[in-house]
C-alpha cells in the first residue's frame, strides 16, 4: 500500500511537472510577451528591447526556465501583471474557496447519485427507471454555466431569495456566529445547487450500472432467493459490493467537477482558482497563468491520488493486487 | 447500428441529432435570412417569443438586444456549435486511433514512448490546458477545433490500443501472417476495423462533451467570437438581460441541452448492443 502511494506521488510529481513545463513552453511559443503587455501599445521598439532586457526574456530560453523553475521551486511566483500582488498570495487566498466548493459538491453530488441509483436498480426496468434515467442524462448534458444562469434568473432576479454573486455579502464584515454562517450557507447555495445538480446526474447514471452489475452476482440471487427484503439486500449486498468501482470514479470525476468549477467560478464571482486562471488568461497575465495552472494541476493530481488510496482502503483485492506486483 | 435503433435511446437520440443538424444546414430555408442583419435596433430589440415586430415581422424566438432574430442565431449557431463537435471527435478519433493503433501493434521501446505519453497527456487538467491554448492565440472557430481535437484524443488511444493487443493475439490475424500479407496490411485491414468498435461509442459520448467545452470557451469570450453566432456566444450575450429579456439565454441553452441528450443516448444504445462495458468518453 505504502509502495503504491510512493509510486502515485512520484507520478504525480511528474505530472505536475510535466503541466508547468508545457505551460512555460507554450507562452514562450505563442505571439505576444510580457514585455508588451507591461508596456502596452505605445511602447517604442527600444522600449520594449529594454524591457525585455529587465525581465530577462533576452537570455536563452533554458536558462529562462531553468531560473523560472528554481524560484518557483522557492515559492517565488511572481507579481501579476494585471494587479501588481504576488501570485502566490492570490493562489493562496484562490485555492481554499475552489477545494470547498468542489468537496461539497462531491460529497452531496455522491450522496443523492447513489440513492437515486440505487432506486433504479432496485426498480430495474420499470416506467421509474426510465423517467429518472431520462432525467439523469437530462442533468449530465446541462451546461454548467447555463444552468448557473438560469437559477440565478430564478431564484436572485424573480424570486429573490438567494445572491448570486461572490462567497459574501457586503457587510460581511458586521455579521457574527449563525448571521455570518447564514450569509455564507446563502452564497454557496447557487454555485453548489449547480454543480452539485450535473454531478447527481454523472453519479447516478454510473452509480447504476455498477448496481445492475452486482445485483447479477450470484450471491445477490442467493441472498434474494433466502427471501431477504429489496432494501436490505440493496444496502447490504448491492450498494457494498457496487461501491469499488464507484470508489474509483470518485477520483475521476475529481478532475471533471473541477472543470466544471472553472466556469461556474466565472457565472457566479466565485473567487477559486477557475475564476483566477480565466481572469488571467484574459489578460494574459503571465505570472498568474503559471501559478493557476501549476495549482490546478495540483489539485487534480491530489484528487486522483485520494480516491486511489480510499479505492485501495475499500477494496481489499485492490490493494492484495498492488502488492503482488510491487 | 440496427442493434442500437432497436434501443428506445438509440432511436431518441438519433431523432434528437438529425433535428438540430437538419435545423443547423437547412437554415436559410427555415429562418429569415442572415442572422447578423442589424435593421432599426431600437423598434425591433426585445421583441418577446410568438410575437411580431412593429415591422410585422413575426419572430418565432424573439429578438435580442440588437434586435437580431433570436430562432435565426439558434439555427446558424448551431452550424458552429456542431460543426466544432463533430470535427473536434474526428480529429481525435484520427490521432487517438494513429497513436492508439502504433502503441498496440509496435513492440518495445516505441510501444512504451507512445503508451507513456497517452499516460502523461490523459492526466493532463484539459480545461485548464483548453483556456491557456485558446487565449494565447486569437481564438476561432478552427482553433477551438483544433485545440479541442489535439486533447481529447487520449482516451481514443488508450481504447485503440487495448483493442488492438487483444485483437492482435487472435488465431485471424495469424493466419493473417501466414498467408503472408505484410505487417501493416493485417494491421489495417484485418485488426483496425475490428479494433474500431468501442471508438464509435466513445465518439458519439465525445460529440456531446465537446460541444459542451465549445459553448464554455465561447460563453468565456474566448471561443468562437461574435458577431458569428455560437450557442455558447449567444449565452453569453444574454447573460446581462436575464431579467428584461430571459429568451435570449435561455433558447441556445435549451439546444445545447438537446443535442448533448442525443449524443448520450445514442453512444448508450450504441454501447449496449455492441455488448461492450466500456464507459469512457472523449
Amino acid at each position: 500500500m505504502l509502495r503504491m502511494i510512493a509510486h502515485r506521488v512520484l507520478a504525480g510529481f511528474a505530472v505536475v511537472a510535466g503541466v508547468v513545463t508545457l505551460t512555460f513552453l507554450l507562452l514562450h511559443a505563442a505571439p505576444g510577451d510580457p514585455a508588451e503587455q507591461l508596456l502596452g501599445p505605445t511602447a517604442t521598439a527600444e522600449q520594449l528591447a529594454a524591457g525585455r532586457h529587465a525581465l530577462g526574456l533576452d537570455r536563452p530560453l533554458a536558462v529562462q526556465y531553468l531560473s523560472w523553475l528554481s524560484r518557483f521551486g522557492r515559492g517565488d511566483w511572481g507579481t501579476s501583471l494585471a494587479t501588481g500582488r504576488p501570485a502566490s498570495a492570490m493562489l493562496g487566498r484562490a485555492w481554499p474557496a475552489t477545494a470547498r466548493l468542489v468537496l461539497v459538491s462531491l460529497v452531496l453530488s455522491y450522496g443523492l447519485g447513489l440513492v437515486v441509483a440505487a432506486v433504479q436498480a432496485a426498480r430495474h426496468r420499470s416506467k421509474l427507471d426510465t423517467t429518472l434515467s431520462i432525467a439523469s442524462v437530462t442533468l449530465v448534458a446541462l451546461p454548467g454555466f447555463w444552468l448557473g444562469l438560469m437559477l440565478v434568473a430564478v431564484f436572485t432576479y424573480l424570486l429573490r431569495v438567494l445572491p448570486a454573486f461572490g462567497v459574501a455579502g457586503y457587510d460581511v464584515d458586521e455579521l457574527h456566529g449563525w448571521a455570518r454562517l447564514v450569509d455564507a450557507l446563502r452564497h454557496l447555495a447557487l454555485p453548489l445547487a449547480t454543480l452539485t445538480l450535473i454531478g447527481i446526474g454523472a453519479a447516478a447514471r454510473f452509480a447504476r450500472g455498477a448496481m445492475l452489475d452486482a445485483i447479477e452476482q450470484p450471491f445477490v440471487v442467493a441472498a434474494r432467493a433466502k427471501g431477504l427484503a429489496t432494501p436490505r439486500l440493496m444496502r447490504h449486498h448491492v450498494l457494498r459490493h457496487a461501491l469499488i468501482p464507484i470508489v474509483t470514479l470518485l477520483g475521476l470525476s475529481l478532475p471533471a467537477l473541477f472543470s466544471g468549477a472553472v466556469f461556474i467560478e466565472a457565472v457566479f464571482a466565485w473567487p477559486g482558482v477557475g475564476r483566477v486562471l480565466v481572469e488571467a488568461v484574459q489578460a494574459r497575465d503571465y505570472p498568474v497563468v503559471m501559478a493557476a495552472t501549476a495549482v490546478s494541476a495540483t489539485l487534480v493530481v491530489v484528487g486522483n491520488l485520494a480516491a486511489d488510496v480510499v479505492a485501495g482502503l475499500v477494496d481489499p483485492r485492490v490493494r492484495a493486487r498492488e502488492e503482488a506486483s510491487a | 447500428m440496427t442493434a442500437a435503433l432497436r434501443d428506445w435511446r438509440g432511436r431518441a437520440g438519433l431523432l434528437l441529432v438529425l433535428l438540430a443538424l437538419v435545423a443547423a444546414i437547412a437554415a436559410p430555408l427555415l429562418t429569415g435570412g442572415d442572422p447578423g442583419t442589424l435593421g432599426d435596433v431600437v423598434a425591433t430589440r426585445f421583441v418577446p417569443p410568438f410575437a411580431r415586430d412593429v415591422h410585422g415581422v413575426f419572430h418565432l424566438l424573439g429578438t435580442d438586444r440588437l434586435g437580431r432574430d433570436v430562432w435565426t442565431r439558434l439555427a446558424y449557431g448551431g452550424r458552429i456549435s456542431l460543426a466544432v463537435g463533430f470535427l473536434s471527435v474526428l480529429l481525435s478519433v484520427v490521432l487517438g486511433t494513429t497513436i492508439g493503433a502504433a502503441a498496440g501493434w509496435w513492440r518495445g521501446w516505441p510501444a512504451a514512448v507512445l503508451s507513456g505519453f497517452t499516460d502523461f497527456a490523459l492526466a493532463l487538467p484539459r480545461v485548464v490546458l483548453l483556456l491557456l491554448l485558446v487565449a494565447l492565440w486569437r481564438p476561432n472557430a478552427a482553433l477551438v477545433v483544433l485545440l479541442l481535437g489535439a486533447t481529447g484524443w487520449m482516451p481514443v488511444a488508450r481504447l485503440v490500443q487495448a483493442e488492438v493487443r487483444a485483437h492482435a493475439a487472435r488465431p485471424f490475424v495469424e493466419g493473417a501472417h501466414s498467408v503472408g500479407a505484410r505487417s501493416r496490411r493485417v494491421l489495417w485491414r484485418h485488426v483496425l476495423p475490428n479494433a474500431l468498435t468501442p471508438v464509435i461509442v466513445a465518439a458519439a459520448l465525445g460529440v456531446g462533451n465537446a460541444i459542451l467545452l465549445e459553448a464554455g470557451l465561447s460563453y468565456l469570450g474566448l471561443g468562437v467570437q461574435p458577431p458569428t453566432p455560437s450557442w455558447g456566444n449567444m449565452i453569453a450575450s444574454g447573460r446581462d438581460t436575464l431579467v428584461n429579456a430571459p429568451w435570449v439565454a435561455t433558447a441556445p441553452g435549451v439546444m445545447l441541452v438537446v443535442v448533448v441528450v442525443g449524443c448520450t443516448l445514442l453512444g448508450d444504445a450504441l454501447r449496449d448492443a455492441m455488448g461492450g462495458r466500456s464507459t469512457a468518453a472523449l
